[in-house]
């Protein structure tokens, strides 16, 4: 294929929703443009481009539908990519500008991803827990993270389809090789929507308070190339240690200190391997679910691999 | 969170048999701060601030003369781990004493040198913590630590290896025993699973596939 070929085909590809033209038509105008009127091979396609723009009577931000590939948020990982997503609206937040119309959350199975819709788009609002098909959509990049933003070419359809959102979960693996302070028996902050953890009965926030007792534990997984940081919840420090609550207070009670329930964990549990998997916060990963390891890894691979070597 | 920025990043525990663990015996520091971390430099070409090991404790002495220090002597396939605690590390003192050899144990520890009137200088591990553990906690370690030392021989020859150039100039470049000490580590587990195989299938049941 010639280099004019080669631009005429894209072009027809990026018409090819809009208008009925053939990549021979799009090749003839461009060699009459670059050989007989000796216009550079750019300019050339840009005319070319224009005079179909023109004829199909859409703006030069539409074309990017013909390129817009369905994804999901999860795989997001370049900045101004035109895309397709299919989402759930998990939360919407208050704009902080006039000319955001809408910001907020929107989810598909593999996570979440923050969206943005401009005034200037004149777009159809989006409601919470609603699911969409979000064609046309341009994504942003931020520090590291992605967002999408809507734009005056994104269509929203409605769908009737439920759409789960998954929770940008991560796995760790490795040997569990410390619990840290702050774990075990805790006392939290009964102040409505407070619930930190107590310092010798003290809230940082609202000071010498009667607590409310609570399990969990702050541990710390390592696979010899990593560490993380992972939190187990009431629920899922019960599940580990099959201690309760209330036996844990009891145990507190009758050892007339509170640290027995975090020692008693740690002989459990530290010098094991274990797979977590949950979401991360911060640099926590929230232990969701988990499991003891219990059998080697391969070590036939192991063992090829290091003969090989000699 | 706003505490996170001040959190130190915490040294990963590097998983090495005690073969290779006793011979390292360089240890370097970073940077003149006195609170740096101190390293031990392995000869497979890696920097060691903590350890995590499993093996079998096979003896338990308290060596101390006017305060309790415990001794531990802890094998695995290539070796012995010594490991020391004292007043400092009450726990790990406490499971030391109170402990019945032999036991499969889990150790976190600091590598530590120290040495001898004859100029030998001795490696052991100080402990951060000692757990009792079962036998397929401690095959799973000998298999992950094969791999890791696998990992480090195979990147030991790498231009940007900082640690294999220390490793070269204080140790010289012969890894072939730690070579034949990761082949003979996982023959020993194959052997083992071999001759119990009514206690490994137990654990394939109760635990889970690998991915």
């Amino acid at each position: 294929m010639s280099e004019l070929q080669t631009h005429a085909a894209e072009i027809a590809e990026q018409f090819s929703d809009h208008i009925d033209v053939s990549t021979d038509e799009i090749e003839t105008k461009l060699q009459r443009l670059v050989t007989e009127y000796k216009v550079p091979v750019d300019e050339a396609k840009r005319s070319v481009t224009n005079s179909y723009l023109d004829e199909a009577d859409i703006d030069r931000e539409e074309l990017g539908r013909g390129g817009a590939e369905s994804v999901l948020v999860g795989e997001i990982d370049q900045d101004e990519q035109w895309v397709d997503v299919t989402v759930n609206v998990v939360e919407l937040w208050e704009p902080r500008s006039d000319s955001i119309s809408q910001v907020g959350l929107v989810g598909d199975e593999s996570g979440r991803i923050k969206f943005v819709s401009f005034a200037t788009s004149e777009l159809d609002e989006l409601e919470e827990s609603a699911s969409y098909k979000l064609s046309n959509v341009v994504t942003d990049e931020y520090q590291g993270d992605y967002s999408i933003k809507l734009n005056r070419t994104t269509t929203i359809t409605e769908l009737d389809e439920e759409i789960e959102v998954g929770d940008n979960s991560t796995t760790v693996e490795g040997a569990l090789v410390d619990v840290q302070s702050g774990s075990g028996l805790i006392k939290r902050c009964p102040k409505e929507g407070c619930t930190r953890v107590l310092q010798n009965g003290r809230c940082s926030e609202h000071g010498e308070v009667d607590g409310e007792f609570d399990l969990r534990i702050k541990a710390v997984v390592d696979d010899g190339h990593e560490v993380h940081d992972v939190i187990f919840n009431r629920q899922a420090t019960e599940e580990l240690t099959g201690i309760e609550l209330e036996a844990a207070k009891q145990q507190a009670m009758d050892a007339l200190d509170t640290t027995v329930v975090a020692d008693g964990i740690r002989e459990d549990i530290v010098g094991r391997y274990f797979r977590i998997t949950g979401p991360t916060l911060g640099r926590y990963v929230l232990a969701n679910e988990f499991e003891q390891l219990s059998t080697p890894t391969d070590t036939d691979a192991i063992l090829t691999k290091v003969r090989a070597l000699q | 969170m706003s505490t996170d920025q001040s959190v130190p990043t915490r040294e990963v525990a590097q998983r090495v048999f005690a073969e290779e663990f006793n011979a390292a015996s360089y240890t370097f520091k970073e940077s003149d701060d006195d609170r740096a971390p101190v390293y031990a430099l392995l000869p497979t070409g890696e920097r060691a601030n903590r350890v995590f090991f499993v093996g079998t404790l096979t003896e338990t002495d308290d060596v101390g003369e006017d305060n309790e220090y415990w001794q531990g002597r802890i094998v695995d396939p290539t070796g012995t781990f010594f490991v020391y605690a004292g007043q400092y590390q009450p726990e790990a003192a406490s499971t030391l004493r109170e402990l019945e050899p032999p036991a499969y144990v889990a150790v976190v520890g600091k590598p530590r040198t120290y040495e001898t009137d004859d100029g030998n200088v001795t490696v052991s591990v100080r402990p951060e913590s000692i757990t009792p553990v079962d036998a397929a906690t401690r095959d799973r370690w000998v298999a992950e630590t094969a791999e890791r030392t696998l990992e480090r021989i195979q990147a030991f020859d790498d231009e940007a290896n900082e640690y294999a150039r220390m490793a070269r100039e204080q140790y010289g470049e012969e890894l072939s025993t730690y070579k034949q000490a990761v082949v003979a580590a996982l023959e020993s587990l194959d052997d083992e699973s071999t001759d119990s195989v009514e206690s490994q299938s137990e654990t394939t049941v109760d635990g889970t596939p690998e991915p």
